[in-house]
Parts: C-alpha cells; sequence; structure tokens
C-alpha cells in the first residue's frame, strides 16, 4: 500500500536579518519502509524527529527532495489529485471543519468536494454519527465544538468518502482519557471491519499499545527501528524495576543481580533481569522492607531506550 | 467546468449564509464600503475642480474610466479580495488540509471565501458609471456595446491573475501581504486614471508588463471614439480578452510552479 525508498526531504533555512545565512536542514535524510494494505501502523518520534514531514511528503503536501514514495501505486507529488480521493487525512493541529458553519454542513461541503454520491454518504455518515455519537451537535457550528468533539468531526470528515488509507497526524494531541478511548476504538474498528489501512504519528506512547501492532521509529530523520512491539519489548524491555519502601531512609541497597537506579527517601527503584523471586529473598534480608512492587518496563521506557541507544 | 461551478456556488453560498445571518452588521458593512468607496470618488471630483482637464480627458471621461475600473475592481475583490489573508494560510501550515483534498488548490482558495459587503463598493461603480454615461455624448454602435460589456469580465480576470501571482510570492516570503496590496489596490488606483498622464516607464509597465492598461483605459479609448494620446496602435483596443486570456493561463502556471515550493509549517 505504502512504499518509500530512501526518502529525503531538505529545507534550506535563511537565518539573519541582513547577511542572510543559508542552512541546509535535513528533515528526512534516508527512510525506506513498506506497509502493507490493512495494517495500522504508529510512527514515532522525538519532536523535530522528522514525522509529519514524511507524512506530509506521503500525502502531496511536501515534494520530496530525493527517494521514491508509491501510496496506492501513485506518486503523491505529481498524482496528488487523484490520490486524494484514495486517502484520508487528519492532522490533529489542523482544523478542516468550516469553523462559522454547523459540522453537518461541513460534512454536506465535503460530499460535494469528494463526489461522495448521495445514498453512500447518507449510509456513512449515519454509521459515524452512531459509533462517534455525532447526533447531539451535529447543528452545533464547528467554532462551538469542545476539543473531543472537534476531532471526532475531523474524524468523520477524513473518513466521509470512504478512503483505502487514513493518515493521522497526533490525532489525540490534548484530549481527555474518555475521548482519547472513543477515538482509538474507532480507529481499530475502521481496520478491523473496513480494513482501513492506518498510519498515524503520536507522542502518546498509549495510542501505540493500544492500537498498534507495528512500529516505526524516525529520530534525527532516519529510522532508527521498524518491527512489531512484541520484538521491541524483548529487544529493548527484560530489564524489569523493583521498588523497594523500606522502614526508614537508607543508603543504595548493596544486593546481587540489581543494581540502585534511584533514592527518593525511604523508597528505592533496583533494575534487575531475570526472575524476581530470589532477588525479593535477597532483598529482605538486607534491609527491614514495608512494601515490594515490581514496575514491567511500559512503552515509554522502551522507546526513551531506543532514542539513547541503550 | 460546470461541476466546478457548482461547487463554487455551494462552498460560497455557505460561506454568504453565516454572513447574512447577522443582518444588522452585515447592513453595516455594506453601507460602509459604499460610503468609502464615494468618498474616493471625491477625490477624483476634487481633482477637477482644479483642472478642467487631466491630459486630455474631461472630468466626465475620467468618470467613466474610474466607474469601469470601480466596477471590475470591485467584481475581483468580490471573488479573491480574501487572496489578501492568503500568506496567512501559508503561514499557519493551514494549506495542507487544501491539498489533501481532491480539487484544485487555487480553486479551493477562491471558494474559500465571498465576502457580500464588497458590493458596496461596486454600487458606487454603477452610479458613477450611471453619472459619466449621462454626461458623455457617446455614439452608440453594436461594437462599441460589446467592447464595454467585454471589457469587465475581461478586467476582472486581468486583475485576478496579477493578484494570484503577487499572492504566490507567499509561497516563498511567507509574508508578502503588503507587497501584494501594492499592486492589487495599487493597480486599481492607477487604472482609474488615464494612463498618458502617468511618466513613460509607469506606462510601459501598465500596458505591457502588468497589463492593467487593458482592464479599461484601452476599451474607454474605443468606447468614448477618443484618439490615443500616446498613439498606440488601435487594435489593443479590443486584445483585452485575449490579454485577460494570456495573463491567466501565466498566473496558472505561476501558481502551479509556487505550490511546488510550499513548504509547510512546522508540527
Amino acid at each position: 500500500m505504502i512504499e518509500v525508498e530512501h526518502l529525503q526531504k531538505r529545507f534550506v533555512v535563511r537565518r539573519g536579518r541582513l547577511r542572510r545565512e543559508r542552512h541546509v536542514v535535513e528533515a528526512v535524510r534516508d527512510v525506506s519502509f513498506r506497509i502493507d494494505r490493512g495494517e495500522l501502523v504508529g510512527y514515532l518520534g522525538p519532536n523535530g524527529a522528522g514525522k509529519s514531514t514524511t507524512i506530509k511528503m506521503l500525502t502531496g503536501i511536501l515534494v520530496p527532495s530525493g527517494g521514491r514514495i508509491s501510496v496506492a501505486g501513485m506518486e503523491p507529488s505529481r498524482q496528488r489529485v487523484e490520490l486524494a480521493r484514495r486517502i484520508g487525512a487528519m492532522f490533529g493541529q489542523r482544523i478542516q471543519l468550516w469553523w462559522d458553519l454547523p459540522l453537518l454542513d461541513s460534512f454536506e461541503l465535503l460530499r460535494h468536494i469528494y463526489r461522495v454520491p448521495a445514498d453512500r454518504y447518507r449510509a456513512s455518515l449515519a454509521r459515524f454519527c452512531e459509533v462517534l455519537e455525532l447526533d447531539p451537535f451535529l447543528h452545533t457550528p464547528v467554532r462551538q465544538l469542545s476539543l473531543g468533539q472537534r476531532i471526532r468531526g475531523e474524524l468523520t470528515a477524513a473518513m466521509l468518502h470512504g478512503p483505502e488509507l487514513l493518515f493521522l497526524d497526533e490525532p489525540t494531541i490534548g484530549l481527555d482519557v474518555v475521548a482519547k478511548q472513543r477515538v482509538r476504538d474507532f480507529l481499530v474498528e475502521i481496520n478491523r471491519q473496513d480494513g482501513v489501512t492506518v498510519l498515524l504519528t503520536t507522542h502518546d506512547l498509549g495510542d501505540i499499545e493500544r492500537l498498534c501492532e507495528r512500529l516505526l521509529v524516525i529520530d534525527h530523520g532516519s529510522l532508527i527501528w521498524d518491527g512489531r512491539i512484541a520484538e521491541l519489548r524483548v529487544r529493548y524491555g527484560d530489564e524489569r524495576t523493583l521498588v523497594v519502601d523500606l522502614e526508614e531512609p537508607a543508603p543504595p541497597l548493596r544486593v546481587e543481580g540489581a543494581r540502585v537506579e534511584r533514592v527518593e527517601g525511604p523508597r528505592q527503584w533496583l533494575r534487575f533481569r531475570g526472575p524476581a523471586a530470589e532477588l525479593t529473598a535477597r532483598v529482605a534480608a538486607a534491609a527491614q522492607v514495608v512494601d515490594l512492587q515490581i514496575a514491567e518496563p511500559d512503552i515509554e521506557e522502551i522507546v526513551r531506550r531506543i532514542y539513547t541507544g541503550k | 467546468m460546470v461541476d466546478a461551478v457548482l461547487l463554487w456556488r455551494r462552498l460560497v453560498g455557505a460561506q454568504v449564509r453565516s454572513q447574512v445571518q447577522y443582518r444588522g452588521s452585515f447592513a453595516l458593512e455594506l453601507v460602509g464600503a459604499f460610503v468609502i468607496a464615494f468618498l474616493d470618488f471625491v477625490a477624483v471630483l476634487v481633482i477637477f475642480h482644479n483642472t478642467p482637464r487631466l491630459a486630455e480627458w474631461t472630468v466626465q471621461e475620467v468618470a467613466f474610466l474610474y466607474a469601469l475600473s470601480s466596477i471590475t475592481f470591485a467584481f475581483t475583490d468580490l471573488l479573491i479580495g480574501h487572496l489578501d489573508l492568503f500568506p496567512r494560510l501559508i503561514r499557519d501550515g493551514n494549506f495542507d488540509i487544501l491539498l489533501v483534498r481532491p480539487r484544485g488548490t487555487l480553486f479551493q482558495v477562491i471558494a474559500s471565501d465571498f465576502q457580500l459587503r464588497r458590493l458596496g463598493k461596486a454600487a458606487q461603480g454603477v452610479l458613477v458609471l450611471v453619472y459619466a454615461l449621462s454626461a458623455l455624448e457617446i455614439h452608440w454602435t453594436a461594437p462599441r456595446v460589446v467592447v464595454l460589456l467585454a471589457s469587465i469580465p475581461a478586467g476582472v480576470l486581468i486583475f485576478s491573475a496579477v493578484w494570484v501571482v503577487f499572492a504566490s510570492l507567499a509561497f516563498w516570503t511567507t509574508d508578502s501581504g503588503e507587497f501584494t496590496n501594492a499592486f492589487t489596490y495599487g493597480g486599481n488606483f492607477l487604472a482609474q486614471y488615464p494612463i498618458d498622464i502617468y511618466g513613460a516607464w509607469l506606462r510601459r509597465l501598465l500596458a505591457y508588463l502588468i497589463p492593467l492598461a487593458f482592464v479599461c483605459y484601452f476599451p474607454a479609448l474605443y468606447v468614448l471614439g477618443k484618439q490615443d494620446p500616446l498613439g498606440l496602435p488601435r487594435v489593443l483596443q479590443f486584445l483585452s480578452p485575449a490579454v485577460a486570456l494570456a495573463v491567466a493561463v501565466v498566473a496558472g502556471c505561476v501558481w502551479r510552479f509556487a505550490v511546488r515550493h510550499y513548504r509547510s509549517a512546522g508540527g
């Protein structure tokens, strides 16, 4: 569905007021990957890593400086209009709905922009209204919607024309827990039921953990991970943390098979590999323990390890 | 094409409905646009209060030229005046949204707004035209009527093309608003007066490079049956529609080229 080979994007930035210096910023250096039909892939990276730039090249917004892209068999920047009919895009920080018009009017206009036949439009609108619970604010001007309501509207807008491929740039940014969950449920549904291929960028690791099987990680314009989340855990996540609450503050414990990572008053964090039973016994022998707790590495921790190259 | 016009009507219709919702403020804006435009014409009358003629032109003839330019510009403003705000669309990166839709980007920018209050300015132009036509004794012939009627759509196209070309600069500079205004609003101002009152370089600029002289100067010469004070070829007086199409094509190409240099905005 998506094939990217040695993709590059350079921006020329001019700095300074009088003597303007040219700087070349390589937003995307050399990125290659392939996404098959029906996949739901997370695209992750710190700010400025090149995530959005990649998405913008895949959707035909930006023209690549080098490399090759094929999306649904088309070259995005050359076949932009044709491609636009077959993909949906939602940018969490951009508004594509008409600000002063009721939500429903925006959908109507989009129907004509995309030339969606009336019966198909009615059917998909009815479905999205149900899944995303749009009915209570369908006739409210977009400017009066809450962020959560607006995002649900934006998602509907991106899906009304029945795209095979959906690009999402930070779809859950700024949403509360309930709203996030609703968006995630929706994405899972369109992916499983309709077979829509989804590529989403996010900062929210919860999105990744709950939605994606596969993860691409980009940093400084290059892909540093492409694989299943389960593999990621095996590779980077075999160290666990034992959180120990002692009776009173103590110097870092010295126990075999673990190292103290952090001390905060009577609480200490010990990193270890392997089974926890022996270690807890050793810790109990070494100090007066009040409470014990084992923390699995979360995806956030794993990603931090990837970024720092550990 | 028909499909595009229907879609334009739909998109613009939605905008207009939301404007007219606030009836009181809409009426005030309409009247305001008319009054500002009217005062603008008073400036022309002030000039003629001091001098009976401007080069070879009487006050009625200048009024005719002025009206033609005003009407043309008012319609242009109505259709695409919101290109003024285009640099902001670029700077905020919201142009992204238009690029992921299956329609031409220029079409979408044009259809994104429609300020009905600008009709106030057109109304002033029509009034001045009525005054000029009743004061001048024009010998009407079929070709003159055709040239007059054709000059308005041709002029709208020329003004629009100039506007689009300068708006395209926003793809590189991201903030070319004032510079663009100099050529759009400034262009309207220049076109309101006979070009023979300007210096030679400005005249050449208007006749050949930014062809604003074709908006009303050349058609007006023909309709008024005036000798061209500059002695330029008579055929130029019929060329406005052709020139309009040519500059529209150029503007379309410039836009296309510019869009490929779009850099979007952070995020």
